[in-house]
């Protein structure tokens, strides 16, 4: 049994019907991961044998009959800059190698609360911070695909997972196209929830302004039902949004027909690669042969979005990753000197290239005589980004873009150049700093055989409707498992 | 010796609320547990915790810069300060910054009977760091341990103006800040155990000029005492710098309370960018006009206008409303004596009197007179027994020590004693007699007419009987005696 040709709303039917037993299919994950994970590296832990424990006693339920929970015995991969009691925590950092939280995140429990089976932790870029999964401490993760491109970032590894069958669901973060630039470079669905739709209780913060803990899976069914197992309040993130959580997947086959689709035409620029911008005008006829309107809209001021994003983010970051200063846990180095000499030491080996050129940017922007003319103009910028998005909502209810302007890119083509590397970014940042949704879903292939991803928009708390459009688009382009 | 110097003082005080739980999470506050005990993922800044604030802080923070007469901001905001430091587990501490809970207050202080008003710039909230132990470890000289219990229990911060222009000043306004705080009761004022902590902002100028001197900033200064001490000194090191030719540098200065004088600890171009912005993890703090209504109504009279009316009301003066509205509890238990005697002087005088001193000699704590045995429906009780003549202020003063001593009902402690007034009748006009075959002087003036000495008689029955005869039988038995 290869979980790449099952979703997991039919694994549980199969359950279900005593067809198949968890402890099968849990045993089969771990035999896939063996197999596989030698040259993909989707996980940087595992934990067989909870997992196997789990399926046995989810095994014992199926067997007596009990009513199951939406995800019962659905194995999950989980990325790992999110907590889980017990199971280390990195980050994708050598500054927390043998870091082991005793609390779990809120939306891991509630994975589980629906029955979800964690089978690992996925590997990402450090302390996600990128957009290709190169940023790790530990081993890049790879396309699976084509193993020698990116999985891109920064929840390669948990996008990868999905994709080489070792999970039905991951989940990803997202800060600026994490989970979506992933999604689309593996050829998966992935949904970047609204700001405060998911807690980030136990989300290791990377900017906590942007970040939101979203779904990947192969359908936008599994995300529909991921998603809303894993929303709505909690009381334990001050910034989780007290919005009632609407049932996503009953609400999936609602008809789309006179749907306004608004199509950006700042992001349909000059480096955006060919073939891409040819599948995304064949995905935009689907939504024509669909019923749906389709109206050029504009974004004004997506132009200054990487650099409003690399403002906040990373001044946001530099105070986050303050505390990885080797007094309380994670790695320490040894200074015979001093404190300072401590501090320096531990972060300088602790910390990976990346996340120092962030914290350093992220400290210049918030410092004394910098901040009004970098942090607090990026805030401005970002409302009116924000304002952006207002005035097309009033016109559309969906916008439509590429994913990336690209597809999966070589392992070590951009490392080299940061500000590349930033620029393929692009059409993913605007949406945390608005904090509307966002969803990719895949819509073909180019000639090397490589994904595409299609971005939907949505306005806040619109998931619904977002799914529902993926949704259809997935089914009548035939990108279904 | 007049110098022209004046001094330009400032004070940032931090005051810990009185919550059960910290400012974000909801570990105890408690003082005295075991190092770490109160601690949990949020209040150890572990990767992904988030802060949940606690409104009960909230409340109690609104009182106090509602008390201390300030604005309150309707949108107040969160900010993180970043530092690195070991008792600072999140490399921040969050904060308020350029959006701070209440603003534009003051105190009124009064010295030598003129009456000052010292500006509150702000009254801000923030989460406080966790302690490092340097000391009592057999590895002490190598390493130092971290406790963080104290790691997010609520502060305020309150920021004067710099209107203070002495030591004396700054001894007052800390007297008064504290005395309104523990009115209120956010904060018990213990400056020993860290409960009330306070820096100084100093620096020196010609008298009538308007520019500011360059400023130090004091810190460590742990006492009132110690306040008034670091600033004196503080003043007077900076004039000698300036008469001596040189110029005060800017920087923090630490109070070395054994050698009773300030050292440099920073310069200004050390001093930390703590580069504040806002934090993303909260939301802003609204405080709408219902909850401060709500607050408004829960909160007692200050010592200020509760003084003023003790005057008014109770006829007493200053200096006395001054006294018995040192705490709330004392104040409670003058006015409750008053109330229940119909005799507020009198309650006064045995307060400021006998029980304060009992007070002083048991180190009973004013703040909650839980020490007391003595209660307000005692001391009424004993002073409308006075009132009725039932027992002499003589008497009155021994029912009063025991009363403390026993926390015995008055009249319990009358009969106890064979303190019971005399009204048998024989047994008075047996005393009479006596007293006026000894007086036969006064007996004879009184019946030629000179009856206004007739208290001389009543003095001496009363005096015969150890205070205890029933006066109005001795008044009635002496007429009668008297008349002849
Ligand atoms: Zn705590």
């Amino acid at each position: 049994m290869n979980l790449r040709n099952i979703t997991a709303d039919k694994l549980v039917a199969l359950y279900q019907n005593r067809d198949l037993t968890a402890s099968e299919v849990i045993t089969s994950v771990y035999d896939d991961i063996e197999r596989t994970d030698k040259e993909v590296h989707a996980f940087l832990s595992n934990c067989r044998e909870r997992a196997l424990e789990e399926a046995r006693r989810m095994d014992t339920r199926i067997a007596a009959g009990e009513p199951l929970e939406p995800l019962a015995g659905v194995p999950v991969a989980i990325k790992d800059n999110m907590t889980i009691r017990d199971m280390t925590t990195t980050c994708g950092s050598r500054i927390l190698e043998n870091y082991v939280p005793p609390y779990t995140a809120t939306a891991v429990e509630r994975l589980r609360g629906a029955g979800a089976i964690v089978v690992g932790k996925t590997n990402c870029d450090e302390f996600a911070m990128g957009s290709s999964t190169e940023n790790s401490g530990f081993f890049v993760t790879r396309n699976p695909h084509n193993l020698d491109r990116v999985p891109g970032g920064s929840s390669g590894g948990s996008a990868a997972s999905v994709a080489s069958g070792t999970s039905l669901i991951a989940l990803g973060s997202d800060t600026g196209g994490s989970i979506r630039t992933p999604a689309a470079f593996c050829g998966v669905v992935g949904i970047k929830p609204t700001y405060g739709r998911v807690s980030r209780y136990g989300l290791v913060a990377f900017a906590s302004s942007l970040d939101q803990i979203g779904p990947i899976a192969k359908s936008v069914r599994e995300c529909a039902q991921a998603l809303e197992v894993i929303s709505g309040f909690d009381h334990f993130d001050s910034t989780s949004a007290d919005t009632a959580v609407p049932e996503f997947v009953k609400n999936l086959d609602q008809p789309i027909k006179g749907i306004r689709i608004g199509i950006p035409k700042e992001y349909f620029v000059a480096g955006l690669d060919a073939e891409v911008r040819t599948k995304i005008e064949a995905g935009m006829r689907i939504y024509e042969d669909l019923g749906c309107e389709l109206h050029e809209i504009s974004l004004p001021h997506t132009e200054y979005a990487i650099a409003t994003y690399y403002l906040i983010a990373t001044a946001e970051a530099s105070s986050n990753l303050a505390r990885y200063d080797g007094v309380r846990y994670g790695l320490r180095e040894a200074a015979d000197s001093s404190l300072q000499e401590m501090y320096r030491r531990t972060r300088h080996h602790g910390f990976g290239q990346e996340v120092k050129r962030r914290i350093l940017l992220g400290t210049y922007a918030l410092s004394a005589g910098y901040y009004d003319a970098y942090y607090l103009k990026a805030l401005k910028v970002r409302t009116l980004i924000l304002r952006d998005f207002q005035k097309a909502f009033e016109q559309v209810d969906i916008i439509l873009a590429p994913t990336s302007p690209t597809v999966a890119f070589k392992i070590g083509e951009k490392t080299g150049d940061p500000l590349s590397m930033y620029l393929s970014d692009i059409f993913t940042i605007t949406q945390p700093l608005a904090g509307i949704p966002a969803i990719s879903v895949p819509c073909g292939k180019n000639s090397e055989n490589l994904p595409i991803g299609l971005q939907l928009m949505a306005n806040h708390f619109q998931e619904g409707l977002l799914l529902g459009v993926a949704h259809h688009f997935e089914k009548a382009g035939g990108f279904v498992v | 010796m007049i110098h022209p110097y004046e001094a330009v003082i400032g004070l940032e005080c931090h005051a810990q609320l009185l919550t059960k739980s910290k400012l974000f999470c909801s570990c105890s506050t408690k003082f005295g547990d075991p190092p770490n005990a109160n601690t949990c993922p949020v209040c150890l800044g572990l990767p992904g915790a988030l802060p949940v604030l606690n409104r009960v802080a909230v409340t109690m923070a609104v009182k106090a810069a509602i008390g201390l007469n300030c604005t309150i901001n309707p949108e107040s905001q969160w900010a993180r300060k970043n530092y690195f430091y070991p008792d600072l587990p999140k490399g921040y501490q969050i904060s308020q910054y350029d959006r701070p809970l209440g603003h534009h207050g003051f105190i009124e202080i009064k010295l030598e009977g003129k009456q000052k008003r010292i500006g509150v710039q702000r009254v801000h909230m923030e989460e406080d760091a966790g302690k490092s132990l340097h000391e009592g470890f057999p590895d002490s000289n190598r390493s130092t341990y971290l406790d963080f219990n104290r790691s997010g229990v609520p502060l305020i911060e309150i920021v004067s103006d710099p209107d203070i222009r002495s030591s004396a000043q700054a001894y007052d306004y800390l007297a008064r800040l504290k005395q309104i705080l523990e009115y209120l009761d956010v904060c018990d004022g213990n400056m020993d155990e860290g409960s009330l902590r306070c820096d100084a902002n100093v620096s020196v100028r010609k008298f009538g000029d308007q520019k500011l001197g360059t400023r130090t900033e004091l810190k460590n200064i742990n006492s009132f005492r110690f306040v008034q001490k670091a600033i004196d000194y503080e003043v007077h090191r900076q004039i000698e710098v300036i008469e001596s030719g040189g110029q005060v540098v800017q920087e923090t200065r630490l109070w070395n309370s054994v050698e009773e004088r300030t050292v440099s600890m920073r310069s200004k171009e050390e001093a930390h960018d703590y580069r504040y912005f806002p934090d993303p993890d909260l939301p802003l703090l609204v405080v709408d006009s219902e909850w401060i209504k709500t607050i408004q109504r829960s909160m007692p009279e200050l010592p200020e206008s509760r003084r003023e009316r003790f005057e008014k009301e109770y006829a007493l003066s200053e200096y006395d409303a001054g006294v018995l509205t040192t705490t709330r509890a004392l104040a409670d238990f003058f006015e409750e004596t008053a109330k229940l005697s119909g005799h507020a002087k009198t309650a006064a005088n045995w307060i400021m009197g006998d029980l304060l001193r009992f007070y002083k000699d048991n180190n009973v704590d004013l703040k909650d007179l839980s020490g007391s045995r003595v209660t307000p429906r005692m001391l009424a009780g004993m002073i409308s027994l006075v009132d009725k003549g039932t027992i002499s202020g003589k008497i009155a003063k021994t029912v009063m020590e025991e009363m403390y001593k026993s926390g015995k009902d008055p009249l319990q402690i009358i009969e106890e004693k064979g303190l019971l007034q005399i009204s048998n009748t024989a047994e008075i006009e047996k005393i009479v007699n006596q007293v006026l075959e000894e007086n036969p002087k006064p007996v004879e003036q009184y019946r030629l007419g000179k009856t206004g000495n007739f208290g001389f008689f009543v003095g001496q029955v009363m005096k015969a009987t150890g205070g205890r005869a029933n006066p109005q039988t001795v008044n009635e038995i002496l007429k009668k005696r008297l008349a002849g």
